[in-house]
């Protein structure tokens, strides 16, 4: 049996490799895009005091959660054809949520007392921002930008369906030509991918949180 | 110099926190703002770095009108401490202490000495405690930490706002002691916040009494605790300090310092013309009767004696009336007065533990007691007779 697994991939690792190479762009735009919009987001509802306009952007966030993902993708056909892009688009919105909550759960744990001394010893609101509260809030956002990456990269797979490639394409031969190979090492790719990524922005959040400790100018944060 | 002029803070809900104030904070002093919760004293030094701005008025320092100073330039040049210390949790010591200095952009090599200078100056070794995260010290610490990063441009005014009250005891008074010393070497202009009138009678070269929005009274905290301006002040103050500033030094007065040593007594056994012989001589209008143990049985008025003079074989013991109310000599003057006032007793004896009469209180001996006090106190009562 290993022998079989042996010889698919020594046959069709270029095949592979394009397929996680499609994969890993997808889920990375899709989160960079959703970092992008909830990251500001979350920053703007923490120091927004309005209740409507919490309940109103947390609603909606959450809904796109809801929406099952296979249907989502089946809605946006019309509204975006199929390809890349719908794809992305519908993983853009899957990952709002969790970075949002992430973001805005970072900048509400800074403890008031020590923006009330930032204020007070002439710190403008942009340094109280950008030195005080976004590195302090930075692990919170990092954690929850890993969660979303962990989930957006299994759920590319379903992008396929809609003629976006990546493994999930993979997948989908395999279960058409019956050829188990394929769908496991797919698979397995789409996962080690998975645990790679998470692995790789963890160690980048201690880099960062680790400079920001030992830099001798808050500046270089920024 | 630190003015506020016709200063009123009215909030958007209508509440008015600060009723047309008017202050000089005087330079190089300790002024302690003080006064129950809500009573404007956070408001007002939040007015200094505009943390707050004025509904109406003026506030200058050394002359010039705030309102037309950038905000985090001003802050900028005044120290603020806060009572949750607020340090930098990011940041370690070193470089929470150099906050202020690198935003005025003070080149490293300065900002390094001056950090070492003033963690020296508190106390804690610069090469220790300056790569420590303000979490790995003690509150006390922290806290100290909080004074000097305040300090650390070299600001003439500090403002505190209740620095050491989320403290500890111990370290509360350290820090206080702390405080007086760096003062005594700095001599900055220090705006300090506090509910505490122990901590504000320790620190303040002037203490500014607040209450409902208004400075009830402003002054040396001598002359506050001597001369309290009214009902609210005295009671803020407190009657145990009142009373610490007594002459008598902290002890309550009790029934053996009040008394008369030694009142008209008889024995049971004297006649009707005798008592009223011995009232005539010790210009009283009432006896205590007692037994030979020296133990009261009862007491007579004048009215008493002269219904019954006509008979001549009667004694005072078949007149007299039995004593109701005594108190014992270590009973405090408070509990004896409320006993004279509930009974309207014209005066209460005091007996030993062992029932012993010893003396007597009466109104009199009431005044004259409050009269040594007061004239000890001050000379002037004494010259008012």
């Amino acid at each position: 049996m290993w022998a079989d697994y042996l010889e698919f991939w020594r046959d069709r690792y270029p095949d592979l490799l394009t397929a996680a190479r499609e994969h890993l762009t997808i889920s990375a735009v899709a989160i960079l895009l959703g970092v992008l919009v909830a990251v500001p987001l979350g920053i703007y509802l923490s120091g927004n005091r309005k209740k409507w306009v919490h309940s109103v952007i947390f609603t909606i966030a959450n809904l796109f959660q809801t929406i099952p993902s296979l249907a989502l993708l089946a809605l946006l056909i019309p509204l975006l054809g199929i390809g890349v892009k719908p794809a992305i688009f519908a993983l853009f919105l899957y990952s709002l949520l969790p970075i949002l909550r992430n973001t805005y759960a970072g900048f509400q744990s800074v403890d008031p007392s020590i923006l009330e001394s930032a204020r007070g010893m002439g710190y403008s609101r942009t340094q109280q921002l950008l030195q005080i509260q976004l590195p302090l809030a930075f692990p919170y956002i990092m954690s929850g930008i890993r969660l979303t990456t962990v989930y957006v990269i299994s759920w590319t797979t379903l992008a396929a369906l809609i003629g976006a490639g990546g493994l999930g394409q993979l997948i989908v031969s395999g279960i058409g030509v019956n050829r188990t190979e394929l769908i496991v090492s797919a698979a397995a790719c789409a996962i080690v991918l998975a645990l790679l990524a998470d692995r790789l922005l963890g160690a980048l959040e201690k880099h960062l949180s680790k400079r920001a400790r030992t830099s001798k100018s808050e500046a270089s944060l920024i | 110099m630190i003015q506020f002029d016709g200063v009123n803070k009215v909030y958007d809900d209508g509440h008015q926190v600060l009723k047309n104030l008017n202050l000089e904070i005087k330079q190089g002093e300790i002024t302690v703002l003080i006064g129950p919760s809500g009573c404007g004293k956070t408001t007002t030094m939040k007015l200094i770095n505009r943390l707050i701005s004025p509904s109406s008025g003026h506030i200058l320092v050394d002359g010039q009108d705030i309102s037309t100073v950038d905000p985090v330039a001003l802050r900028r040049k005044i120290g603020y401490v806060i009572q949750n210390i607020g340090l930098f949790p990011h940041m370690n010591i070193a470089r929470n202490v150099g906050v202020v200095p690198r935003m005025l952009k003070w080149d490293k090599a300065r900002i390094a000495s001056k950090v070492n200078e003033l963690l020296s100056m508190v106390g804690l070794d610069p090469r220790i405690f300056g790569n420590r995260y303000p979490s790995e010290l003690s509150g006390g610490q922290q806290q100290r930490i909080g004074v000097i990063r305040a300090l650390a441009a070299d600001p003439s005014i500090i403002l505190m706002d209740e620095p050491f009250s989320a403290l500890d005891p111990i370290s509360r008074e350290q820090l206080q002691d702390e405080l007086i010393r760096l003062q005594h070497e700095l001599k900055k202009t220090i705006v300090f916040v506090t509910h505490d009138m122990d901590e504000a009678i320790k620190l303040a070269d002037t203490i500014v009494l607040m209450n409902d929005g208004e400075i009830v009274q402003a002054g040396p905290p001598e002359r506050i605790l001597r001369h309290p301006a009214n009902d609210f002040v005295k009671s803020f103050i407190g009657q145990k300090r009142m009373q610490l500033e007594h002459p008598l030094r902290g002890s309550l007065p009790v029934a053996s310092d009040v008394m008369v040593e030694s009142p008209a007594v008889a024995s049971p056994t004297r006649g009707l013309a005798e008592a009223v012989k011995m009232m005539e001589k010790r210009r009283v209008d009432s006896l205590l009767i007692v037994d030979k143990g020296n133990r009261l049985v009862g007491s007579v008025s004048i009215y008493q004696v002269l219904d019954h003079y006509t008979d001549e074989s009667k004694t005072v013991a078949d007149v007299m009336k039995p004593i109701e109310h005594a108190v014992k000599t270590n009973t405090p003057l408070s509990v004896a007065l409320q006993l004279m006032s509930a009974h309207q007793l014209p005066n209460v004896p005091v007996i030993r533990d062992d029932n012993e009469f010893v003396g007597l209180i009466t109104r009199g001996s009431v005044v004259s007691h409050l009269a040594e006090v007061y004239s000890e106190e001050s000379g002037e009562t004494a010259n008012v007779g």
